[in-house]
């Protein structure tokens, strides 16, 4: 057993009971879940169950109607997105946000706003300090770039890059904040499965290099292969959470997918 | 007393015209999500052609009775702007529905400066005085003045609007246009023929406007080719407190801007210790747009205007 | 063709020659087209100051400013108060003009802090009221206490001077004449060229690519850490002080000021001149406000051209002006929104399929590495 203290620096993202209304439609219904530093955590269900609309809640783009989210013991929920990020939490799109008209390096760097400090002072005289600041930035962006696979593609406009480079380019452009937690909205979507392999052991390979991971993703075999737990939501509600392969066997689960209906 | 009583009926005939006005940007906004910029010289160009015909009129048959001669006035300058608003939306606004959102803005304005310029050019940079064709009497009402006129703004403007709402609430048509302003994907996908339910939206908005000229220039006695900046701008203000895209909140947003206009016209003075004077009156539609736009964005009646996620 | 490929190719010898050509400007326009041509230059100078500073706001960030000639009017009317008979003041020009740049930029906070976290066209909206309340109150604030003298406007304001050397008389050098509009020139020339550094540093860093993102997808830009509400607001405050120094600078050269130069025609005009140059390039926005200032000049010809062929001014030529302004404005979104002189990337943005080709062969490169 462990004391309340050890059991919290067990978790890194802590969801309380959080509830999400639009209009009548209960999208999020009293749901909680935690996420525990260095795991890869899948979060499924089946089309409108409401994953993409828990990420919203705890990156700050939406109110909660309920409940709280607590990054490393610090509530998010309800703070301006921008804030959310410097605590460590950073998040990429199910229908990809690149910055379309700006190059892959570009966007990657825009990600570096949060970590650094030059303002308008700065940028006019160009000091030593914000050249060494704007070369950092340049470094990072190129290492994460490389990291991602896209260094190649650096000078390329990001909305002229293929389909999976552009969610990796979005994934590099997340690292760049720095984050303790990354939540992926279906990183794999519109990949054919030899990219979704390379995506899959990319996962686990961002894992080891310290960031834990929140996944949305409807690709069971991909979630069953690198996720460490697993929770399900169904309307809203969670109906299931633990290992995979647990999961998988839970009637609930099978019931939601076969479109029987929450149990 | 009587003044505030007075204050409060000119408040409420200017008010009515406002929300005529407001009516047209609250439509187009909760449909297409845009300022329709070039709406207040919609107006514009109601009167001026109303004040044209007005003109002819009189000109070819002199005997006519007053009353005859605006209507004429009036019936063609409605179709008129109808034209004139199917005309904006299918040139300066269709094409750009899908481009970013400030080449449509840009757009807007552009064409607002065009029709004040054209406007301009037709008739010129003098006021042009509204002939009195209208009955004159004035009644008394809890010991202040209200005016044949004014009593038929506001009956004409409330008769307006009751169709504008049944035409919104009770027909195919209006339930289209509220299937559009819901999602155009969802009602196209419905079967709604979505652009003509835009168009037509502009060419309802528009014949609202002009009449809402036509009134206002009977009202002040006085067309002119900037008027519809001052006035657009005031009913774009009402729209906004109402809620935008919102009907019945432009109404109740044109009226109230009209009462707080006049009441802050007629006390202003005071208020200041002599310091503003009522030349300020303009300067309230502003204010309110500001405080509204800070303290509750989403207007008296609207629901929460955020950028969607 | 080949002149320009030629000077491409030597960005130093170009840029000898542009600043040479910059200093005897002047006196060329000043021989070739007369003296009034040199105070249009004036006047060009000024507004390239004003669309660099609205191109922030507008091109950088994305944010539309319809009222920005408010901030010029404020500028305009510090310096008239602090450095002109009407409250006796006489400060020098160099308290003054910083000092109106900074008004402008705390009321560009003002307006802006409470409106800029709402959606783009409601900006538009109140920053249209805003210039008329500004308007409005130049206009009325002449009782019960003179600030603004009204509608007369206020004059007998001080040029700008180095101690005793004043701009607004002509001066002698080495025998040649020098008019107070080919000194106000040089003056107006470094404080453009300053402003276009501070312009270009500010959109090469990491303030800059801020504004961008936030043009882009605002969501995306907060999702990714950034205050959008206060990068905006930066863009705003920095636009607003352009303004403010540029409304003093107007001030001082005119020596006269009223509620008339500082219209919603104004604001438009130099949204004009960015839309029509190209929004957030520098180049461009420098080419629209001249090419702007000079047509209407040059449209005074129309009168002339209109005597000559019917015998009378059926169309008077300032009416014009506005009308072509705004079938330039809706024509420039219509078909060319890039305008006439973009920058590379919005080019490339347009001709996706030579990126497509340069993509392809990238990924050959994949393939072999
Ligand atoms: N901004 C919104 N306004 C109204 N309803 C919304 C909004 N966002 C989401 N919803 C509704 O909430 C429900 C959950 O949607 P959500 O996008 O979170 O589902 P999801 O699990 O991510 O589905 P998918 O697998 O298709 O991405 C849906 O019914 C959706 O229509
Ligand atoms: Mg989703």
């Amino acid at each position: 057993m462990f004391t309340m203290r050890e059991a919290e620096a067990m978790t890194l993202l802590d969801v309380e009971r959080v509830g999400k209304r639009f209009g009548g439609l209960a999208a999020l219904d009293d749901v909680s879940l935690s996420v525990r530093p260095g795991e890869i955590y899948g979060l499924i269900g089946p089309n409108g169950a409401g994953k993409t609309t828990l990420f919203n809640c705890m990156t700050g783009l939406y109110r909660v109607s309920e409940g709280t989210v607590r990054l490393d013991g610090r509530v998010v929920h309800n703070r301006p997105p921008h804030e959310v990020v410097r605590q460590g939490f950073a998040r990429t799109f199910q229908n990809i946000r690149l910055f379309p008209n700006m190059t892959a390096l570009e966007n990657v760097m825009v990600g570096r706003h949060v970590r650094t400090r030059a303002g308008v002072l700065g940028a006019v005289l160009r000091g030593a300090r914000t050249r060494d600041e704007e070369a950092a930035i340049r470094a990072r962006a190129h290492e994460l770039l490389q990291f991602v696979g896209l260094e190649r593609k650096a000078r390329v406009l990001a909305g002229h890059l293929a389909y999976g480079e552009q969610r990796r380019l979005e994934i590099a452009r997340a690292l760049a904040t720095e984050p303790k937690l990354l939540a992926l909205d279906e990183p794999v979507a519109g990949m054919n499965p030899s990219e979704r392999r390379q995506m899959a052991e990319f996962f686990l390979k961002l894992r080891d290099s310290g960031v834990t991971l929140l996944l949305i993703e409807h690709d069971v075999k991909l979630v069953m292969g690198v996720c460490d737990r697993v929770a399900v939501l169904d309307y809203g509600k969670k109906i299931a959470e633990g290992a995979p392969d647990a999961v998988q066997r839970d009637p609930a689960v099978i019931a939601a997918y076969l479109g029987v209906g929450a149990a | 007393m009587d003044i505030f009583v007075q204050q409060l009926i000119n408040g409420l005939v200017l008010g009515s015209i406002y929300a005529l006005v407001a009516l047209g940007y609250t439509m187009v906004y909760g449909i297409l999500e845009l300022i329709n910029f070039a709406h207040g010289e919609v107006t514009m160009i109601g009167a001026m052609v109303a004040l044209a015909v007005i003109g002819a009129l009189m000109g070819v048959a002199p005997d006519l009775p007053g009353i005859v001669i605006v209507l004429g006035g009036v019936l063609v300058a409605v179709p008129v702007c109808m034209l004139l608003g199917f005309g904006i939306e299918r040139l300066a606004y269709r094409p750009l529905r899908n481009a970013p959102r400030l080449a449509p803005l840009i757009t807007a304005i552009g064409l607002s400066i065009v029709l004040q310029n054209v406007a301009m050019l037709i008739w010129g940079r003098q006021y042009i005085a509204f002939p009195p064709l209208l009955p004159q009497g004035s009644h008394e009402v809890l010991g202040a003045h209200i005016s044949t006129l004014q009593l038929f703004i506001v009956a004409l403007s409330v008769l307006v609007m009751l169709g504008l709402w049944f035409v919104v609430q009770k027909t195919r048509l209006g339930r289209a246009m509220r299937a559009t302003a819901q999602s155009r994907e969802v009602a196209a996908l419905m079967g709604v023929n979505v652009n003509s339910v835009i168009a037509t939206t502009f060419v309802i908005g528009s014949a609202l406007a002009a009449l809402a000229g036509v009134m206002v220039s009977a009202y002040y006695g006085l067309a002119h080719y900037y008027m519809g900046f001052l006035l657009g701008l005031k009913a774009f203000s009402a729209a906004v407190l109402g809620g935008i895209g919102n009907i019945a909140g432009a109404m109740l947003g044109g009226l109230l801007l009209g009462v707080i206009e006049a009441l802050g016209a007629g006390y202003i003075g005071d208020l200041t210790g002599g310091f503003l004077g009522s030349n300020y009156q303009d300067v309230f539609a502003f204010f309110i747009l500001i405080l509204v736009l800070v303290f509750r964005p989403s207007g008296l009646l609207g629901e929460r205007v955020a950028s969607r996620a | 063709m080949r002149i320009v490929d030629f000077l491409r190719a030597r960005p130093r010898l170009a840029l000898l020659l542009l600043a040479i050509l910059l200093a005897v400007l002047p006196f060329l326009v000043g021989a070739g087209l007369g003296k009034s041509w040199v105070r249009v230059l004036d006047f060009a100078l000024l507004y390239v100051m004003l669309a660099l500073g609205l191109n922030i706001v507008v091109g950088y960030a994305g944010l539309l400013d319809l009222g920005y000639v408010a901030f010029y009017a404020l500028g305009a009317y510090l310096y008239a108060w602090l450095a002109s008979p009407h409250f006796g003041l006489h400060l020098p020009f160099w308290a003054v003009l910083p000092l109106g740049a900074l008004l402008a930029g705390v009321f560009g906070v003002l307006l802006g802090a409470p409106t800029l976290r709402l959606r783009g066209d409601y900006l538009a909206i109140v920053t249209l009221g805003f210039g008329e309340i500004i308007r409005i109150f130049m206009n009325n604030l002449d009782a019960p206490i003179n600030i603004t003298n009204g509608p007369q406007g206020m004059n007998l304001i001080d040029p700008i001077a180095f101690g005793g050397f004043a701009l607004s008389k002509t001066h002698k050098f080495f025998g040649i004449g020098v008019s107070n509009a080919h000194l106000y020139y040089y003056l107006f020339l470094a404080f453009v060229l300053a402003l276009i550094f501070v312009a270009m540093r500010l959109q090469d860093s990491r303030i800059g690519r801020a504004w961008a993102a936030i043009r882009e997808d605002e969501v995306a830009a907060s999702a990714m850490g950034i205050d959008t509400r206060n990068v905006k607001l930066l863009a705003f405050a920095m636009g607003a002080t352009f303004g403010g120094l540029a409304g003093g600078l107007f001030s001082a050269f005119q020596g006269f000021i009223s509620p008339e130069s500082f219209g919603l025609m104004e604001s438009i005009m130099i949204l004009c001149m960015i839309v029509l140059g190209g929004m957030g390039h520098i180049p461009g926005v420098i080419l629209g406000a001249v090419l702007l200032t000079v047509l209407p000049e040059a449209l005074r010809y129309v009168g002339d051209w209109q005597r000559a062929l019917i015998g009378r001014v059926a169309v008077d030529p300032a009416d014009l002006r506005m009308l072509l302004f705004g079938c330039a404005l809706i024509l420039m979104m219509l078909f060319r929104p890039e305008g006439l002189w973009p920058s590379r990337q919005r080019k490339r943005e347009l001709h996706a399929a030579d990126e497509v080709a340069e993509q392809e062969s990238a990924s050959v490169y994949d393939a072999r590495g």
